[in-house]
């Protein structure tokens, strides 16, 4: 078995269903709420600015997103879109709610994307863990972070 | 996904480049949301303008940039043939006529109005509205469409009982250049059915009331299909946009069933149609006042600006707002705007009414709203508007505070300068 594909110890290994292709790891930043595009985020940022969302304020430029999925206008891809020609796209995206918003969205904001997953992202990932994506296999690894 | 001869000659580019690149983003779309094939559509509601600062950099390279990036999500920049799907503009940025007080640069207005005539010779007509239903395209059920606008979808699909999925700026700009659209969700009758019942235990009459039960479930119920049960009086257009499009902005709400009412179903069982029913809500007095305080974000009594007309105003509503206005003053540290589409303006204009509103210091705005556009009166500090959809965004996009009310709290605001809307 290919090293780098094993799974260590130390790890979780999610299997889910490809929304769009690709590779990514990163830092995850969780939320249990769903996002709105358009009037949700500031697309020069990466920054949620909804009045009473949990991550208002938060930029998820360059994390792996984990979220339920989209809500609002139906601008949500147009502004994902934006947040990719600005450079402040988030390195990848898992969700568990399949609509037409976020898979719009998810395809122009060309990361990799992944969905239906075996068990729900929401509980087994936490902000700061280490994600990887490979939408291709059809995989999320977890590395859990350290206790502070 | 299974494409048809036709459409697989389109994606191999016997039919042009635009056409490729367009079903090149129907497929990746499509394999996204797990369909398994297109749909035919000849009904397009989409947002092609360019009329945002974002947008001029692409638009300054030329017309078929803008289109190519934001309409396809293509690198390749592809020659923009004619529409074959009837095609329509959604709301823009930038009012036509009232951009100096909308505080617009003019080469911005020069750009939409490039766009315009670019977009125009191809088929795109230009309503420029969030209410196209309002203006001349009103499909029939059954009837598949692929709309943009929240609002504007959750009236197609539930009022008027055509099919149409929430869809976005890239696959609106797709469609309407091969006439198809992913065969998935609300285009297919199973998914149309109800989830969740609301039971009414007040009456939900004015619009007001519409707006804060919309709001109310778009928060409880998310993007599932409610049913209601109890609702009294016969609502009408006004009422019924106002209320999808506040459960569009606070949830997801696309589609909704008032049995006897809306098309699809005459009964609770046929609204549910056999689906399980996941779970109950009761809306009552406490609700109701939990909801509107909700959505008020101002601690501020004095008000700076009114907006009224989200979504755009029938001519009933202009006809209303006249009457209130009729040989009196708004308050002279607050500005007044109403907003409707350009051809009811037409009318209203033929009517009086936007002599009286501009008599009372009050400005007639079409083309945009100040959510789209981001653009609100100079120094604007507090507002007051009766569109639970501009009470749960305005705030959010400018950092202004907020009150919600009926149009007669409004319009007292604009007359006095002081908010005392009461729930």
């Amino acid at each position: 078995m290919d090293i780098a594909t094993e799974a260590k110890p130390d790890t979780i290994e999610l299997k889910g269903r490809k929304v769009v292709a690709g590779r990514a790891e990163g830092e995850a930043l969780v939320t249990t709420e769903t996002i709105s595009g358009w009037g949700g985020i500031n697309e020069r940022t990466g920054t949620v600015i909804e009045r009473r969302h949990e991550m208002r304020g938060v930029s998820f430029a360059g994390k792996i997103l984990v979220f339920p999925g989209a809500k609002g206008s139906s601008g949500w891809s147009a502004y994902f879109h934006m947040t990719r020609l600005n450079g402040v796209q988030p390195a990848a995206m898992i969700f568990t709610r399949m609509t037409t918003k976020i898979a719009l969205g998810a395809v122009v904001t060309r990361v990799p994307a992944i969905t239906e997953l075996d068990q729900d992202p929401l509980d087994v990932i936490e902000t700061g863990d280490w994600v990887v994506v490979d939408a291709d296999a059809g995989t999320v690894t977890v590395t859990k972070k350290k206790p502070a | 996904m299974n494409l048809t001869d036709h459409e697989k000659a389109m994606y191999e580019g016997e039919h042009g480049r635009a056409k490729a690149r367009a079903m090149d983003l129907l497929v990746r779309y499509g394999e996204a949301l797990g369909a398994e094939r297109l749909v035919e559509t000849n009904n397009v509601a989409g947002a092609f303008n360019a009329s945002t600062p974002s947008v001029q950099a692409i638009a300054e390279k030329g017309m078929e940039h803008v289109y190519s990036e934001l309409n396809l999500d293509s690198d390749e920049v592809v020659e923009v043939p004619h529409m074959v799907a009837h095609t329509c503009q959604l709301i823009t940025g930038i009012d036509n006529d009232n951009w100096e007080l909308q505080g617009v640069d003019k080469a911005l207005v020069d750009m939409q109005r490039a766009n315009e005539k670019y977009l125009g010779r191809r088929g795109v007509n230009m309503f420029a509205t969030c209410t196209p239903y309002q203006v001349g395209n009103v499909p029939v059920k059954g009837e598949h469409c692929a709309w943009m606008e929240s609002s504007a979808v959750i009236y197609c699909n539930s009022v008027l009982g055509a099919r149409t999925n929430v869809e976005g700026k890239e696959s609106t700009g797709a469609a309407a250049l091969t006439g198809r659209i992913p065969y998935w969700g609300f285009h297919i009758t199973e998914n149309r059915r109800g989830t969740h019942l609301v039971e009414l235990d007040i009456e939900v009459d004015d619009m007001m009331d519409w707006g804060l039960l919309g709001y109310y479930i778009g928060e409880v119920i998310g993007e599932e299909i409610p049913v209601l049960k109890g609702a009294g009086r016969q609502p009408d257009l006004i009422k019924l946009k106002h209320f999808g499009a506040a459960a569009a902005s606070s949830g997801g709400v696309e589609m909704y069933h008032i049995p006897g009412i809306t098309p699809e179903a005459d009964s609770i069982e046929e609204a549910f149609g056999g689906r399980k029913m996941k779970a109950t809500f009761r809306y009552g007095a406490k609700e109701r006042r939990e909801t509107y305080e909700k959505l008020q974000s101002s601690t501020e009594k004095k008000v700076d600006f009114i907006m009224l007309g989200c979504p755009h105003n029938s001519i009933d509503q202009m006809a209303l707002i006249a009457h209130m206005l009729e040989n009196r003053k708004i308050h002279s540290n607050v500005q007044l705007w109403v907003h409707t589409p350009r051809a009811i303006k037409q009318v209203a204009e033929r009517n009086g009414y936007i002599d009286v509103i501009r008599e009372a210091g009050g400005v007639v705005m079409s083309d945009t709203c100040p959510a789209i556009s981001r653009r609100l009166p100079a120094g604007t500090k507090v507002i007051a508007t009766d569109s639970a959809k501009q009470a749960h965004y305005l705030p959010a996009i400018t950092g202004v505070q907020g009150w919600f009310g009926s149009v007669s709290d409004c319009v007292d605001a604009a007359l006095t300068g002081q908010w005392n809307g009461r729930a």
